[in-house]
């Protein structure tokens, strides 16, 4: 299901072959040493006696499943949080971490997943936050020289981010790199990137990897966790599998295939995602979409997906696609367009309608705009169907178990009970509760926007599954996806979007990663419909 | 351990009326607990209302001008001989009316609750004094008096209206459609409205009920002072918040319950009378008061495992 890229021709970063780089280098003590680490958060056994070693001027991978471990891991390193047992050792000497400021005094850096920025700031003053550049009047901030180095570390990763601009007026790619930005000007020895390219474009990715081994070259050790094991190939010199808080392994990279990565991350073989079906080309469509436009993110647009059909929409960040599928769901009003189900026009001029219509949109944060997080499973499931469990104006319990628990079953809900909040989940599981919901639901048609992002291996095999079997019942599904093998292992068909239009059309035959990426940065793909 | 976090604030209160019951041999008697039953029960029915606006993340700084004008509008319509139903009625319209419009400029017009309940509150005590030209309105019929003074057996009238609220509001907040709805806004509104749900309506709502509690209270307030002032109500605004905020609602939302608020209540109303049994001057309860608010949310946060206070070596462990 996922391709193996291999490893052995990667592409040239640094000249010394990784299993020699380090050979060379294992006499000096290891940047970072942690041994028998264990740390406990209300019941839930995070990490359980992991070991770990970062040598000096690497780049070493941690992968694993949600929930395995990683982010504990590293935010103990970052001193986010305080280990219960086990020992670090930092240039070989024993070290106790207080909070983050004493780990970054100690020249460690981290870069999270969910963005740590004030949006209200600019990016100057976000970069500088806490680390102010005063002049030599006491208290004086020196803004020439801040502004100086930010347009000087924002150069090194190719971007024309200005420095003043508010971060708030950022694209969530230019956000990123003000993050990566700020870490590097701490000059830290070691730093550590979580999930860092989860909301970048490709081009951006690129940047990144360059200066990640640049910074390699110039003996910065760092830890990068990604979910996207083909990246792993092109930066890593080890990585560490992580499963039930257990670090499992440490690899040099090209001991180590993708496949068998996956076996340590799951304990057990992928079931493949079932083979493909051929769809019915006369199956009445669905959904179709005349026009609907907002200007001026999205330009009018006009598409269909049959019942059964699982339309995937690609396209650059920025594109419109998000945008676009949220007209359809009545999240945004539509400047114009029209919306027919199953052949009949429909108002849709809010969520309100979209549900009453039987569509679903599973948006892309979900912890933002899927699921209130304070909340236990039950309540978040039976949400938009409350007045269908209603017994003389009182929720009727029985009903609503027998509803919760048969998702829970279908979906394979890691959870013991329905009642957990949604908050204490893995993504994968949040979202499963979030799929649930629109299940429950009833919906005809179903619209996926990055349904795995954030999301493990494991759990996304589940989804393209449910994706398939939902599809094979009837239900017209959109999937919006930067991930362009998960776009070309999901879909159908594939509509590319570009700068707010629909730039072409991909049947799954004529798809490529190639004529997809053509299509997206706006060339003249030879299947423009 | 769970049971402890569920009703940790009523071991508070416990401890609080144990004390009070050891420093005064009075505090304990019958009359004397029914007697706070009565002083309590305005803020608690005051206070259940402000809880469904808090859980929707709101916030109503308006109750005690609405309580005003409410009392003003029961206290002439009565004067006007309108009977004791139709104008028991007009205040309990009058209130939902207040309730109603900041609940759509905040929901529809997208002002801030604190903005538009801090002008409401002008407004309402604005109308009130208005509406009387400042004067207090005097003497009504014993029908409606029996609302502010009767007694059922031992029990006050005022108690027992209190407790129906509660029952009435934890029945639907807990058991109903509407009551899911409101915690679920609180807890993350554009999940809400992603999900096909009005939320608006529920936001509307939960205002327009905090304005029907505040209406009630003032009913029963007139009632028991048998006198409609255009300056009632002053400071109800934060007494409630206090009872919801001690009773464990979270002012981000989402959180908490009615048998918190009536608990909040209950504390501020026993740290009263039991201050007053012990003959300490009005001005020194203030003070207490005023602490024992932040030191019971405070106490509430640790007990929660959300902070924990190094200096002082206290930390608890987060159960769950």
């Amino acid at each position: 299901m996922i391709a193996a890229p291999d490893f052995t021709n990667a592409p040239e970063g640094h000249s010394l072959p990784g299993a020699f780089y380090f050979d060379a280098r294992m006499p000096i003590a290891p940047a970072l040493e942690l041994s028998q680490i264990s740390k406990r958060f209300a019941g839930v056994q995070a990490l359980d006696d992991a070991s770990f070693s970062l040598a000096p001027g690497e780049v070493h991978c941690l992968v694993g499943e949600n929930g395995a471990g990683k982010s504990t891991l590293v935010k103990i390193i970052a001193g986010v949080h305080r280990k219960d047992s086990g020992r670090m050792l930092l240039h070989g000497a024993p070290i106790e971490l207080r909070d983050v400021h004493h780990a970054r005094s100690l020249g460690i850096g981290e870069i999270y997943q969910e963005l740590m920025l004030v949006p209200t700031l600019s990016v100057v003053e976000n970069i500088f936050l806490g680390n102010e550049k005063t002049a030599w009047i006491h208290g004086q901030l020196n803004w020439k020289e801040m502004i100086a180095r930010t347009r000087e570390v924002l150069a090194r990763l190719n971007t024309d981010i200005s420095p003043t601009a508010c971060v708030k007026d950022l694209s969530t790619s230019e956000q990123q790199m003000v993050e990566i930005a700020r870490a590097l000007l701490l000059e830290a020895r070691i730093l550590i990137f979580d999930e860092p390219t989860g909301s970048l474009t490709a081009k951006n990715t690129e940047d990144l990897f360059r200066i990640i081994r640049s910074l390699r070259d110039k003996g910065v050790s760092m830890i990068y966790i990604s979910h996207r094991l083909e990246e792993l190939g092109r930066i890593a010199d080890r990585l560490t599998v992580m499963r039930d808080g257990k670090t499992v392994g440490t690899f040099g990279i090209r001991e180590i295939d993708i496949p068998g990565i996956i076996r340590l991350m799951v304990g057990r073989d992928l079931v493949a995602a079932g083979p493909r079906r051929a769809i019915d080309p006369s199956a009445p469509k669905r959904l179709e979409v005349r026009g609907l436009c907002r200007h001026p993110r999205v330009l009018p647009a006009s598409f269909f997906a049959r019942a059964g059909e699982i339309v995937g929409i690609a396209g650059l960040v920025g594109a419109g696609r998000t945008e676009l599928v949220r007209l359809i769901f009545g999240a945004d009003r539509a400047d114009a367009g029209e919306i027919l189900l199953d052949g009949a026009r429909k108002q849709i001029r809010s969520p309100i309608d979209a549900v009453r219509n039987r569509i679903g949109l599973l948006t892309e944060s979900r912890k933002d705009q899927g699921l209130v997080l304070g909340l236990p499973i039950r309540h978040n499931m039976v949400l938009p169907v409350l007045g269908r469990l209603l017994r003389w104006m009182r929720i009727d319990r029985a009903k609503e178990k027998r509803i919760v628990d048969e998702q829970m079953q279908r979906l394979r809900i890691a959870s013991p009970t329905a009642e957990k909040l949604v908050l204490h989940l893995s993504g994968g599981n949040q979202q499963k509760v979030i799929l649930a919901k629109w299940l429950i639901a009833d919906c005809r048609v179903l619209i996926f926007d990055e349904p795995t992002r954030g999301v493990d291996v494991g759990a996304k095999a589940e989804i393209y599954g449910f994706m398939r079997e939902l599809a094979a019942h009837g239900t017209a599904i959109i999937v919006v996806s930067s991930d362009l093998p998960e776009i070309l292992t999901i879909s159908d068909r594939i509509l590319v979007m570009a700068r707010g239009t629909i730039a072409g059309e991909l049947s799954r035959d004529q798809a490529t990663e190639e004529n997809i990426m053509t299509l997206m940065v706006g060339g003249n793909g030879n299947a423009n419909s | 351990m769970r049971i402890l976090e569920r009703f940790g604030i009523v071991l508070i209160l416990i401890g609080i009326g144990a004390l009070m019951a050891l420093l005064t041999p009075v505090f304990l008697s019958p009359q004397n607990l029914f007697n706070v039953l009565l002083q309590v029960s305005i803020n608690a029915i005051v206070a259940v209302g402000m809880t469904f606006v808090i859980l929707t993340a709101g916030i109503d700084l308006s109750v005690g001008s609405v309580v005003a004008l409410v009392a003003v509008t029961v206290g002439s319509a009565l004067h006007a001989h309108a009977g004791t139903f139709v104008s028991i009625l007009a205040g309990l319209a009058a209130g939902s009316a207040c309730g109603m419009v900041s609940g759509f400029l905040i929901a529809q017009c997208k002002v801030p609750a604190f903005i538009t309940t801090l002008g409401m509150m002008s407004v309402a005590r604005g109308l009130a004094l208005i509406i009387t030209g400042g004067q207090t309105i005097h003497e009504f019929p014993p029908a409606f008096r029996f609302l502010g003074t009767g007694y059922v057996g031992p029990i006050p009238v005022p108690a027992m209206c209190a407790l129906l609220v509660v029952g009435v509001a934890w029945y639907v907040l807990s058991q109903t459609k509407f009551g899911r709805h409101i915690y679920a806004v609180g807890g993350n509104r554009e999940a809400v409205r992603l999900s096909g749900i009005n939320v608006s309506r529920v936001e509307i709502a939960a205002y327009a009920i905090c304005g029907l509690t505040s209406a009630l209270g003032a009913i029963i307030l007139v009632g028991r002072l048998n006198a409609a002032q255009p300056i009632a109500g002053y400071g109800y605004e934060l007494n409630a918040i206090a009872a919801a905020i001690i009773g464990g609602t979270s002012l981000s939302g989402g959180e908490g319950s009615v048998f918190g608020t009536l608990v909040g209540a209950l504390i501020m109303g026993v740290l009263q009378n039991g201050l007053t049994q012990l003959n300490v001057s009005s001005y020194i309860q203030q003070l207490i008061i005023g602490s024992v608010i932040v030191l019971a949310v405070m106490i509430d946060q640790m007990r929660r495992g959300r902070v924990s206070i190094p200096w002082l070596r206290l930390k608890m462990t987060k159960s769950k």
